[in-house]
């Protein structure tokens, strides 16, 4: 039988006005969200293929004809839900600025180098048992326009879709010991710690491979389906 | 300890090379089955300029009214000429444009069809959250019974709504973020 997805846990999720991010001042949307009760729109979605994923994109580091600058990391975690389910096959897409925290993007005017062996764009698809793993280099940090002296942190976006419409995610993976984490509006704005704590992935010596690279995990959790089955 | 969901962060205003292909704003092909319409708007902050760096996608059905998904085991044909999924980076003015079909009804709750619509997510510098919300069209019978639409007070449904002379192939939707004629963001 189908059922709905859980809602967005509003302890989890920041809200749309957040005070200290300026960008949110005029984009914030005013009147409270109406919600709607799930159903074949929301509980169905884009389905990828792996025929998606091109050689290269879940190995960030040759780029080009050359081997990009910068100390390289693997990053690699699970996809589940919130019942623990793992899954399986799903798109991730990945961005991220270069070793010297500016972005292959003609927007990024900051005066750090680009890379040209750096792309900083990736993709990966998660296997049978909702795991994904990628090759890359540490982004570096980079100041913004946010208030005065503002740096954003280290750190990688993440886009997943999930099964449906209504598990839909855009984050950002962030680095353990980051001393900027605690100045970023962005990353502040998650207002319950224990969630913020969920966006900073763990080192891990057991993904790190010996003379190549340090590893890192960086766990998922989309939403669950709710108990109770859609009505029909 | 029941695992809990990664929060959501804004898509920043750099993500234009990784996520933005070429044609991922047409849905259609040439054996699409369906009407042809396009879909154009614009992104509109609460000052009335123009967002120029957000991301829109969107997610529909078939000319049937079916999903192209596991989920949906409707009697109705897939069309393999047709998924239902793009997705449009706004420009310079905040446009954005869409190649698609009108989609078919589709059931809701109860059984009661749905008006015909399609399924939006917007991303933004500023938006920590996506945004979700409906495009519906102008003259469709089943817009006054569909269990979404009356719900919202009439002054504020029109948001909903593409707009389009009779006849027309190009269907205008503004989305405005913020103030006066604020569109309906759903929390889905």
């Amino acid at each position: 039988m189908m059922s709905s997805y859980r809602r967005g846990d509003i302890e989890a999720h920041p809200p749309y006005a957040h005070e200290a991010y300026a960008s949110t001042h005029k984009r914030a949307p005013r009147h409270p969200l109406i919600r709607i009760a799930h159903t074949l729109s929301e509980i169905t979605g884009p389905r990828f293929g792996r025929e998606l994923i091109r050689a290269g994109d879940i190995d960030l580091t040759h780029f080009n004809g050359g081997e990009a600058i910068g100390e390289r990391i693997i990053v690699r975690g699970r996809v589940i839900d919130e019942d623990g389910k793992p899954i399986p096959e799903t798109l991730l897409e990945i961005w991220q600025a270069n070793a010297a925290g500016r972005y292959a993007h003609p927007d990024d005017q900051h005066p750090a180098p680009l890379d040209p062996h750096f792309s900083g764009n990736g993709r990966v698809m998660t296997d049978t048992r909702g795991e994904y793993r990628f090759v890359t280099i540490k982004p570096g940090a980079y100041p913004w326009r946010n208030h005065h002296n503002a740096w954003r942190p280290n750190h990688i976006h993440f886009s997943l879709f999930g099964p449906g419409f209504a598990t839909r995610l855009i984050t950002q993976m962030y680095f353990p010991g980051d001393p900027i984490l605690a100045l970023d509006p962005i990353f502040n704005s998650i207002p319950d710690e224990a969630a913020r704590k969920r966006l900073v992935a763990s080192f891990d010596i057991e993904t790190t491979i010996p003379d190549h690279a340090l590893g890192y995990r960086f766990e998922i959790v989309l939403r669950g389906r709710d108990s109770t089955p859609m009505e029909r | 300890m029941a695992p809990r969901q990664t929060p959501s962060q804004t898509v920043g205003p750099f993500f234009g090379p990784s996520l933005i292909e070429a044609g991922s704003e047409n849905l259609v092909r040439p054996k699409t089955r369906g009407d042809r319409i396009v879909i154009e708007g614009r992104i509109i902050d609460g000052d009335g300029a123009p967002v120029i760096d957000a991301m829109i996608e969107i997610w529909q059905a078939n000319a049937e009214g079916r999903y192209d998904h596991l989920e949906d085991d409707q009697e109705k044909l897939l069309d393999p000429a047709f998924h239902g999924y793009g997705r449009a980076a706004t420009d310079a003015h905040g446009a954005f444009r869409f190649e698609t079909i009108k989609p078919g009804a589709v059931p809701g709750t109860d059984g009661v069809l749905q008006a015909p619509h399609i399924n939006v997510s917007i991303f933004a510098r500023g938006l920590l959250k996506r945004l979700c919300t409906r495009i519906y069209f102008p003259d469709d019978p089943l817009n006054e019974t569909d269990l979404v639409l009356i719900t919202i007070a009439p002054e504020r449904r029109a948001t909903l709504i593409a707009s389009g002379v009779c006849n027309s192939k190009v269907m205008r939707f503004d989305v405005i973020l913020q103030g006066a004629n604020e569109t309906v963001f759903f929390d889905v």
